[in-house]
């Protein structure tokens, strides 16, 4: 697993959404054991309790379950349910920031499509 | 339950050294206590461990005073800067007079962290490094069977290879015993994500307490032209400034105006604790 933390946004969102892009890489595959608080705790130098509260924000979106007494898994479903998530947010996300910075740019609508299209 | 630390003050040769110090540590937490050289911590771990005594206040461990209570003394341990180890006494020797006085000493433990560390139990104290006084003292604070643990500069002298593993063992040990520690240090940047709650120490006083994520949604940097910043933060708790070129910053603690409409040219970021800390001892100076 590759962590990498910044040092101005809250750990436990970040704890989370690292171990989502796991998921959504598919990193971690559906139904397989992902590193439990004790371990990410101790090898990125986290709080526990930072960790686990990152861990429930997963559990609490069903991406990530508890089983007792033998550790966390990847959900059944999590993947898809990731990348509708994911979808959902890309016009928010991602086309208006492009579609600002190309007015700043003062890229025109066709050259922007025609970027995209070059792109894909 | 846990400690409750009741109005400390201490003065050294009439100067004033902790001036109406009250905290608490709760049971089962990880604190921090920062602050500049010369702000009292080291004083206030001491008093509170029962190494010095205070003028006045009270230090009540689950109930009741530590002062003149040995079996209190026991349940807390303080690894300090100060070497009070016999320099011709071995590691293993050392570790011996720790359990005669804590009653109990898990040999098995300490030996396994010194082996992780390189440290020869063989060796006499007075013959090691600086940071290996530093990680023979880590091993003690780590294996004592006290419940609260202060850690007092651990790192000192330690490298990056031995500070990370030091850091990893102690929240391995954290999440086995639950036992409190207090870290006071200044390689803030390397202990911030482990804190819980962190006490910020200034001129003997108490300037910050509180939970590290609580505090944290309060430190902000705007950023901008200095007339657009200047406007944006009339009012709020400016703790500093600085500008690059015509690009200014103001550091800002506190909640900010949520009617107040941010400019394009304005940007809101987040500080760090390591530049909350900066600013907030710097201003306290500035005060003097």
């Amino acid at each position: 697993m590759h962590f990498n933390f910044n040092s101005t946004e809250p750990i436990y969102l970040q704890v989370a959404s690292q171990i989502e892009e796991a998921i959504f890489t598919k990193n971690y595959a559906e139904k397989e054991q992902i590193p439990s608080t004790t371990e990410i705790s101790r090898d990125f130098h986290i709080n526990p309790a930072t960790v686990l509260k990152g861990i429930n924000l997963l559990v609490s979106s069903d991406l990530v379950e508890k089983k007792r007494g033998i550790g966390m898994f990847v959900a059944q479903g999590a993947y898809e349910k990731l990348v509708k998530k994911r979808r959902e947010l890309f016009y928010q996300d991602k086309i208006v920031q492009v579609v600002d910075e190309a007015k700043r740019l003062q890229i025109s609508e066709e050259e922007l499509l025609n970027l995209i299209k070059r792109g894909y | 339950m846990g400690i409750e630390v009741k109005n400390i003050q201490k003065k050294f040769n009439k100067k004033k050294i902790l001036s109406d110090v009250s905290l608490e540590l709760e049971p089962g937490k990880i604190y921090g206590l920062l602050g500049r050289n010369g702000a009292g911590k080291s004083t206030l771990l001491s008093i509170i461990a029962n190494r010095i005594f205070s003028d006045s206040g009270d230090v009540v461990l689950d109930g009741e005073s530590v002062f003149e209570r040995d079996e209190a003394l026991g349940q807390i341990y303080l690894m300090s800067e100060r070497n009070l180890y016999p320099e011709g006494a071995k590691i293993e020797k050392i570790f011996k007079l720790t359990e005669l006085f804590y009653g109990s000493f898990d040999y098995e433990y300490a030996n396994e962290l010194a082996d992780k560390f390189g440290l020869d139990v063989k060796q006499k104290f007075g013959k090691l490094s600086t940071g290996y006084r530093s990680i023979f003292k880590l091993i003690i604070a780590l294996t004592v069977p006290a419940r609260y643990v202060f850690l007092d500069e651990p790192i000192l002298g330690l490298d990056a290879n031995h500070r990370e593993l030091f850091y990893r063992e102690l929240l391995d040990n954290y999440v086995k015993t639950q036992k409190t520690f207090v870290i006071s240090t200044h390689l803030i940047e390397e202990i911030t994500n482990i804190l819980e709650h962190v006490f910020i120490l200034c001129h003997g006083e108490v300037v910050i307490d509180g939970n590290v994520e609580d505090i944290m949604k309060k430190a902000y940097l705007i950023a901008g032209p200095q007339k657009d910043v200047a406007d944006y933060c009339r009012g709020l708790n400016i703790i500093g400034k600085e500008s690059l070129g015509s690009i200014h910053g103001n550091y800002i603690y506190g909640d900010l105006d949520d009617n107040r409409i941010l400019p394009d040219t304005v940007s809101v970021e987040r500080m760090d604790l390591q530049k909350l800390f900066v600013n907030l001892t710097n201003m306290e100076e500035a005060k003097k």
